[in-house]
């Protein structure tokens, strides 16, 4: 199977000259199609920042970062562009948009793919609010909502798009262990159903049963690949 | 269409979702719009009123004294000059136009307050004002003047008072009688006007010499090019003595306002500051709510959304804001403009041109807070959310 995500090499730091923080350290990682990977390790280790490097979020100089079969290393806007929409962003803060209800939110990510009707556009997002348990609350806003319910809204938002990749950074971090299982169960459900590639970023040891293959950080350099 | 529409849709459920702050927005952009529009209306008035008496005058070319500042503070000169213009050929006519500002008794109260006074020969049809044109022969009595209705109220109810048969007076403390009123409009030099014949004006004021005069009037046989007359005279005529024709008088009248005088000055600032005050609001609101959404706009950046998208919706916000400021603005000033025509006897009219004027003012005032503020939008960088 061909990897989706193919990392050879892979080195980053911070700052220049004497300042220079290493943060990554030939870093060297594939993964599948469908693969849900889970990637721990200490704060600091590197983690979230490798997130950003493969989500074409941060620029990185050394080795090589093949997404989607595009080069990351040294890549234009427009390239890291393409990689963007096509990958499904979950953070520990949901980041709705307050005045937007959850339907409206979760079809703004269908809004950057034009050939979309608005009749079509919110068809989809309810579809995949009733997916995530939300049927009821397509109307709501995000401060009409628990914590639990704003993931799942946010989770719905990262997918509703079939991305091909997503990406979580610390989804169940705000969240009671329940709620936060329930998320996350939801998010690998869904995700094996659209054969969605997720490589999820945590310290919650809890969630680690959902995963295909846990991988961990330390210090910047993979300790188990 | 979507590369408007959706930011543009975005932008307004932002602002009507926090109806406290839209409103905040709304009143400061009403109030960069009203203050806009009092100051172009005063500005607009002042010149039209202040160019009121010139544009009913009836001829079709003006010697003037050139130390003459304006047709309110005139310097004189020999009516023997005016008389040299009659050797062209073209010249129909010649009349001298003498003024004055004197005290006007209120007949009521006794108060004297200053107006303008205009002297003509009444067969001369000098001013192009109904009531002036068919009264000419009552004008030719002795002692007789015409009223402006149109005089500030201080002068008191003329017309009322005719009617009632009150009619004598005092102008330089000199008793004459009014005969009547016509229509011609207050301006900022004077508060109002009364029409009279060359020989009233000379008892009314009597160290006035009847060879020294403030205006020359020249009416031309019809046909006649009044360009080159015009041409022609200037060479004729003393270095001293200005040759305008009608347009020019009136160029003549309101630049003194806009330039010599500083109200032009001081409307065009009242303008600016309006702007920069509402420009401060608009780019505070806009401002803010960059702050506020800056995760979500990052998360959305982080899913492909594109820098230039976000500009767009600050723009469509600026935008909306322009619009729902200016159509309250709009109104009151609408109400205001009534207000000052009724109350201070100022024209005021609200014409289309000031209208796009004022929105264009208010537009750009909006554009300039949205490139202020969308530097913010940089602070959104989905690279610092994880």
């Amino acid at each position: 199977m061909p990897a989706l995500i193919d990392v050879h090499n892979l080195d980053f730091s911070f700052g220049s000259g004497e300042l220079t923080q290493p943060v990554l350290k030939n870093v060297t990682i594939s993964i599948n199609k469908g693969e849900v990977v889970l990637m721990t390790g200490p704060s600091g280790s590197g983690k979230t920042t490798f997130l950003t490097i493969i989500g074409g979020l941060r620029q990185a100089s050394n080795g090589s970062v093949k997404v989607l079969d595009q080069q990351l290393i040294n890549s234009t806007e427009q390239v890291k562009v393409k990689v963007r929409q096509q990958t499904g962003y979950i953070f520990q803060q949901h980041n709705l948009l307050k005045p937007l209800t959850a339907l409206q939110n979760v079809s703004m990510t269908l809004e950057m793919h034009n050939h979309m009707t608005e009749r079509e556009r919110l068809t989809q997002a309810a579809d995949m609010l009733k997916a995530v348990g939300l049927g009821d609350r397509l109307n709501y806003k995000p401060e009409q909502l628990s914590g639990g319910q704003r993931q799942r809204v946010s989770i719905a938002r990262a997918l509703v798009g079939k991305p091909r990749i997503v990406l979580a950074d610390e989804p169940t971090a705000s969240l009671d262990k329940q709620s936060g299982q329930d998320a996350v169960g939801i998010l690998k459900q869904l995700a094996k159903e659209l054969g969605t590639t997720i490589l999820l970023v945590t310290h919650d040891y809890r969630i680690l049963d959902i995963a295909d293959r846990v991988v961990e950080l330390e210090d910047g350099m993979i300790q188990n690949a | 269409m979507t590369y408007l529409y959706f930011p543009a849709r975005l932008a307004w459920r932002q602002l009507v979702h926090d109806r406290t702050k839209l409103i905040a927005a709304i009143f400061g952009v009403l109030f960069a719009c009203v203050l806009v529009f009092m100051q172009l209306g005063f500005k607009d008035s002042l010149y039209a009123s202040a160019a009121s008496a010139p544009s009913r005058l009836s001829g079709d070319l003006f010697l003037m004294h050139k130390q003459s500042e304006a047709m309110w503070r005139p310097v004189n000169f020999k009516r023997s000059e005016l008389m040299r213009t009659l050797g062209h050929p073209a010249v129909a006519q010649v009349s001298p136009l003498y003024i004055a500002l004197a005290p006007f008794k209120n007949i009521e109260t006794e108060v004297k307050r200053t107006l303008m006074v205009y002297g003509f020969n009444p067969d001369a049809q000098l001013f192009d004002i109904n009531n002036v044109r068919n009264m000419h022969g009552e004008l030719q009595l002795k002692d007789t003047v015409l009223f402006d209705e149109y005089s500030r109220p201080e002068f008191g109810p003329i017309r009322q008072l005719l009617e009632a048969g009150q009619n004598v007076t005092e102008i330089n403390d000199y008793k004459l009688k009014i005969i009547g009123t016509f229509q011609l409009g207050v301006s900022f030099a004077a508060d109002g006007n009364v029409v009279t014949s060359d020989l009233n004006f000379m008892r009314i004021f009597p160290n006035k010499k009847p060879g020294d005069i403030e205006l020359g009037v020249i009416k031309l046989h019809p046909g006649a090019s009044i360009k080159q007359v015009q041409a022609e005279l200037s060479s004729l005529l003393n270095e001293f003595v200005n040759i305008f024709t009608f347009e020019e008088l009136l160029e003549y009248e309101k630049l003194y306002w806009s330039n010599t005088a500083p109200i032009g000055f001081i409307f065009g600032f009242g303008t600016v500051m309006g702007l920069v005050v509402g420009l401060v609001i608009v780019y505070q609101i806009l401002f803010t709510d960059i702050a506020n959404y800056r995760n979500e706009f990052a998360t959305l950046k982080a899913m492909g959304y594109q820098h230039g998208y976000f500009i767009r919706v600050v723009f469509a916000s600026a935008f909306f804001l322009a619009i729902l400021g200016f159509i309250p603005g709009y109104i009151l000033s609408l109400g205001l403009y009534h207000l000052a025509e009724s109350q201070i006897f100022m024209p005021m009219p609200m014409s289309f041109s000031k209208v796009t004027t004022v929105f264009f003012f208010i537009l750009s005032m909006c554009a300039t807070a949205s490139f202020l503020a969308i530097r913010k939008l940089k602070d959104a960088n989905p690279a610092d959310m994880f």
